[in-house]
Parts: C-alpha cells; structure tokens; sequence
C-alpha cells in the first residue's frame, strides 16, 4: 500500500507459514483508494477554500487567476492531507507526480484551446459556400458574409506550397543523397550548415529573397518570390528529415545491390530511394507543414491580393496565413471572423498533412 | 573446329594486365558530379544568407557607426537608428517565452516518458508533435483575443503585489476604480506567453527523447533500492537527460528569438529602453523587419538588414551550443522536429 511498506526479508524456501502473508510486490506508480480520496478531497477542498476567500475576501478578479490559485491551493492541501498518514518522501513522490501531469494538461489545454477557438471563432464564416468560392475582390470591409471569400488565398497557399514543394523537394533530397551515399569531402560542411539553417528565422529569408529578387533584380511581388522565400526554408528541413530518413537503411541492402554488380546510381534509385520512401514522405510533410504556416516570409515576398491571381510570375498573391494576418489585424469585426475562417482552414489543412504523416510513419514501423 | 578458333582469339593481341582500380563508371560519374553540385549549390544557397546579411550591414555602419548599436529610437525621418532597444525587446521577450516554455516543457516531458500510460503516451506524443506543426499565426491569433483579456489581471495582480520589482512594474494605478487595461495589453509579457506556445513543442521533444534513453538498468536499480518514482526521476532520468534538457532549452531560445508572425500581431511598437515587461509597448528584430520594410529607403533597408544580421548571429550562436549540448548527451534520434 504504501511505499515504504517493508517487505519480508528474503524468507527461506518453504518456511512461509500459512499465517504469514505471501509478500506484495510495492506498487511504484498508480493510486488506491486511499489516495484517490485524498485527491478528490484536496481537489474540492482548496476549490471551496478559494471560493471564499477570491473575490470577497482578497478582492481579487479575473478567471485566470482564480484557476492559478486554486491551482495552488490544491498543491498546499494535497500535501498537507498526505502527510497525515504518509511520510515526507512519499508526499513528495506524490506532489511532484501531479505536478507533472499538470504540466502535461496545460500543455495539451494550450493545444486543445487554441484549435478549438480557431474554429468557434472561424464558424460563422466557414458555414458560408461563398467563403470557399469566391475571392474578395469589391467586397467592402463592412459587407456581409455571404459576400466574398478565401478562393483566392485557397488557391495562392495552393499554388505556393505546390511551386515550393517542386523547387525544395529535389533539393533536399539531393542534398541528402550527396551527404550520406556520395560522401565528398565537403558533406560535413554541408550538414553543419543545413543543421545551423533549420533555425533560421523564417523572417530572414523572407528578408534575403525580398532584398536579392525583389530590390537588387527588380522582380516584382508575386506569389513564385514567395514560394522561393518558402523553399529557402523548407530546403534544410527537408534534407535533414531525409538525411535522417537514407541514414535508417540497412547497409546490407546497398551492399547486396552494388554485389550483384549495379553501380551506385542504380543502387540509390533502386534499393535506397525506394527503400527509404515513408520517411521521405514524411520528411516532406515536415517541410510542407512548417512552409503552408509561413506568415512572415510571404508578408514581406508577395503582396496581398484581393482577387483571385492564377499566375504566380505575376502580380500580388494571397495566402491563407497572409489573409488572416491582415484581417485580424483591420480590426474590423468581420473581417477578423473572415481571418479566423481562413486560419481553420490552414488548420485542416496542416491537420490533415500531419494524420497523413503519422499514418505513413506508422506503416513504416510495421513493413519493418 | 570452332573450339580452336575461341582459343586463338585471346592469343592474337597481346595480355592487357588486369586495371585492379576501374574507377567510377561514367553513370555514377555523373551521379556523384550532380549530388555534389546540388550539395553546394544548398551550401552556397544557405550559407550566403548569412554573408548576405553581413555584407549588407556594412554600409550600416559606415553610416550610423556605433550609435547604430546603442541608440534606442528608430525615427528614420530625421536619419536617428539605433538597434539597442530592438534587441532588448527582442532579448526580453524570448527569455519570458524560456521562463513559461522551460518547466512546461520539461514536466509535460517528464510525464510522457515516465508517468503516462501506454496509450495515453503516444497520444501526448502525437499531441506534442501537432503542436509543433500548428503555425504561428494561429497561437498569434489564439493569444490575442483569447488569452490577453484574461492575462491581463494576471498582469495586474502582479504589478500591484510585486511592482516594487523594476521589471515588474508598470506606469499606471493598478488601484484605480477603472483600471487602464490597455496599460497592460501588447507587453513583452503577453508576446513571450504566445512564443512560449510555439517553443514547449521544440523543447519537449527533445527532453523526451532523451529521457527516454536513460537506461532502464539504473532506473530498476533505483526503485529496487527503495526509491519512488519520484526519487527514481530525480536521480538517474533527470541527470541522465541533463544535457538534452539544457540542449532543448537553448533550442526553444533560439526558436523564440526569431518569432515574428505571432509577436507582431500582440505588440503594439515603442522603442523604449526599458525593462517593464509587463508594460504595453515593445519591439523585436523580426517584428521591426515585418513592420518597416515596405516604406523603407535604401539607407533603412541597408538598417533592417544589419538588424536582420544581428538577429540571424544571435540565433545561430544559441543553436550551435544547443546542437552540442543536444549531441552530447547521447541522444541520436531526439533531434528531429
């Protein structure tokens, strides 16, 4: 029951008498009765205690504050009705094991808050068809929701990532073939440096390719500067996951392929390439996700259109963390629900990539 | 008959010995010439990043000088750049993201890898791991009309109890009838909780993954001695795992510092010198490059870069300690995020 329950010891064989009890094994982890009670207990204990004292005794306001101190509260009294019938080390174990559980609620309360609202907030204009069909183009700010829509920053986000995926996917997974099959001597140099770029602020490429495309080239603000801004930061997240990914296959296959007398190029097109495929993809789903949310680098690279653009080497585009950036920031109340419905559907759309992911990583585990 | 003439055929030219290094064939030649190429044109690409950056805050300085680097405001109307509060914003709102991001992300860590139950585990995994593919916009959003109105009283609680702190306080009465809130809102304070939302992911991955190294021999050593969970955590995974810990801290810094979408959207800018984190007013490198670049001359664009340069010298230094922390306590597979 109790952790420092002593257990017997170490009785000879066949000396354990029927009065004698067989020896329990101490529980490390989990709760009994007992301690369940305690829990609740100091749960609606310290809440009735700070009902009464919040607000009218301490003159204090505000939810947040109210949770943060029963919070505390709960803390003080599970400790102190532990330490009735338990002694110090075990309150402890039992005080530090709920605080990292609430650690990992409120973690995953952030998480779950944020989605959630997203959505609530997003409702009333995710509910319109209008809203996926049509572009805002002569849409006031003040007009109703069933005018107007995200079809242009659907369709810029799509055309974006699209260009991106194209331009950083053969990259990536080049770069990743020289730093683990090819080998030069200048492949740890390389590695150090997509390391150290995987960090790189997404501002700062944005800021590089406005400067060089932009300024220096006078190129003008269009969706294809953004997609390049994107793939500057996509590129080192895609070669490292797949640097990653090429590194897990078996050296034996390679070394059976080049055996059987195939050159390198063969063996990596067709034993580590294939072989390696889930990962990639997931390599490549990393990118994307972390490209499709890219807010700073295409505020600065393409402008923001209010019409639907199809041509990405022309004229200002939209994306859908553009608009919600720009919309929530108007401070017009519709207009911010419209950011907020084009935030749940980057949403969905990072949502999605991301169950694809886990399914393909998952079939790897199981094809091994 | 045609057995005779097989035999003859070697005997006509003369032995050629046997090439015992063939080399490469012409395919893996030019395998390995378009791997390395698209090796260095990575390197070329990322790398010139940064000497882009350098090289453009030449001018900068040339220009400014020193007082680029000490000066606070940033008027470029009448030719005044300084950087200096820049960076402390920028400075003060990733090390308030740290101090949230930093006990959540390793408790949460701590109890995916020891206390969660089977399937429950791999749900936080997942959970964590989505957490880190959700953009930064969405927590921008997210923090600013959800999280600020009730953040604020936390705001003011501390103002009015520990005000007497300097970095606490803020230039209002917190003892009003009808209190400023807006005194409150657009704070460093509020900025960091959002960047903490996007750095606990980052730093909780991390420290789970090299918790879970910690090798299962001392761990049963530990309880078979008498200890409780707590005990076991406290003395073989908490030190096994102290450099990812640290590692995975330092990487959540770097992450924070170079923030933009989210801040940019709670901040309201002010270039004051000045510590009140819980004031409203600030700005950070990434915020002031998002905000200023549009209407900017070549002289200030030549600014926003050296800012830019200073911000991507910060990050790299932070990462490049982190990826030796990470990488020295013996943890392989903790890094990918």
């Amino acid at each position: 029951m109790s952790a420092t329950q002593q257990m017997p010891a170490m009785p000879a064989p066949g000396s354990v008498s029927e009065a004698q009890t067989p020896p329990v094994p101490r529980r490390v982890s989990g709760r009994d009765v007992d301690e369940w009670f305690a829990l609740a207990g100091s749960g609606v204990g310290s809440l009735a205690l700070v009902w009464v004292l919040y607000e009218n005794l301490l003159a204090l306001s505000g939810t947040l504050g109210f949770i943060l101190c029963w919070y505390a509260a709960f803390l003080l009294t599970y400790a102190g009705v532990l330490s009735v019938a338990h002694p110090w080390t075990v309150v402890k174990d039992r005080v530090a094991s709920s605080l990292f559980l609430s650690g990992a609620v409120v973690v995953g309360a952030g998480l779950l808050s944020t989605v959630v609202y997203t959505f609530v907030r997003g409702m009333a204009a995710l509910v319109h068809i209008n809203f996926y069909t049509q572009d805002m183009a002569g849409v006031g700010p003040t007009a109703p929701l069933t005018q107007g829509g995200v079809l242009m920053a659907i369709a810029g986000t799509l055309i974006e990532i699209g260009i991106a995926i194209a331009i950083s996917l053969p990259l990536g997974v080049a770069t990743a073939v020289y730093m683990t099959e090819v080998r030069g001597r200048l492949s740890k140099v390389v590695r150090t440096v997509v390391e150290a770029m995987t960090a790189l602020p997404e501002i700062l490429a944005g800021l590089f390719v406005y400067v060089v495309l932009i300024v220096r080239l006078g190129y003008p603000r269009t969706g294809f500067a953004a997609a390049v801004a994107i793939s500057v930061t996509m590129i080192p997240i895609i070669a490292r996951s797949s640097e990653v990914a090429l590194r897990v296959v078996p050296g034996g296959l390679r070394e059976a392929s080049l055996a059987l007398g195939s050159s390198q190029w063969q063996t990596v097109r067709r034993v580590v390439l294939p072989t390696a495929k889930a990962g990639l993809a997931t390599a490549l789903i990393l990118g994307v996700a972390r490209g499709v949310g890219e807010t700073a680098a295409v505020l600065i690279t393409s402008g923001a259109s209010t019409y639907l653009n199809l041509n990405p080497f022309q004229d200002p585009m939209n994306s859908l963390p553009l608009f919600a950036f720009n919309a929530v920031r108007s401070g017009q109340d519709l207009y911010i629900t419209r950011g907020f419905g084009a935030a749940a559907i980057l949403l969905v759309l990072v949502l999605t990539l991301f169950v694809i992911m886990r399914l393909l990583a998952r079939g790897q585990v199981r094809s091994r | 008959m045609t057995l005779a003439l097989d035999l003859s055929g070697p005997q006509a030219t003369p032995p050629v010995p046997r090439e015992i290094d063939p080399g490469l064939p012409t395919g893996d030649r030019v395998f390995h010439g378009a791997a390395r190429t698209v090796g260095v044109f990575v390197l070329v690409l990322t790398g010139s990043i940064g000497l882009f950056l350098g090289l453009q805050s030449i001018p900068t300085f040339q220009h400014y000088g020193l007082n680029f680097l000490t000066r606070s405001e940033w008027q470029p109307a009448i030719d005044q750049i300084g950087i200096s509060a820049v960076v402390l914003g920028t400075i003060e709102v990733a090390v308030v993201a740290l101090f949230v991001s930093f006990p959540l992300a390793l408790l949460t860590a701590v109890y995916i890898s020891e206390y969660a139950p089977g399937r429950l585990k791999s749900m936080l995994v997942s959970a964590v791991d989505l957490m880190a593919a959700v953009p930064p916009i969405i927590y921008g959003l997210w923090a600013v009309f959800l999280f600020q109105p009730h953040i604020i009283y936390v705001a003011r609680w501390l103002h009015t109890y520990l005000g007497w702190l300097p970095f606490l306080h803020v230039n209002t009465d917190p003892h009003a009838a009808v209190w400023e809130q807006s005194r409150y809102t657009s704070s460093v304070f509020v900025a960091g909780l959002a960047v903490s939302l996007m750095t606990i992911p980052l730093g909780c991955a991390i420290m789970r993954g090299v918790f879970a190294q910690a090798p299962i021999g001392e761990r049963e050593a530990a309880l078979a001695l008498g200890a409780t969970k707590w005990g076991m955590v406290r003395t073989v995974v908490l030190p096994f795992g102290r450099g990812g810990v640290i590692g995975g801290t330092m990487l959540s810094l770097g992450r924070a510092l170079g923030e933009t979408a989210a801040v940019l959207l709670i901040i309201s800018p002010a270039f004051d010198l000045k510590f009140r984190i819980l004031e409203a007013g600030t700005e950070t490198i990434s915020a002031l490059i998002a905000g200023n670049f549009g209407d900017a001359s070549a002289t200030q664009l030549s600014a926003l870069l050296s800012a830019g340069f200073i911000l991507f010298v910060m990050t790299l230094c932070v990462n490049t300690v982190a990826a030796i922390f990470v990488n020295r306590s013996r943890s392989g597979a903790a890094t990918e995020i």
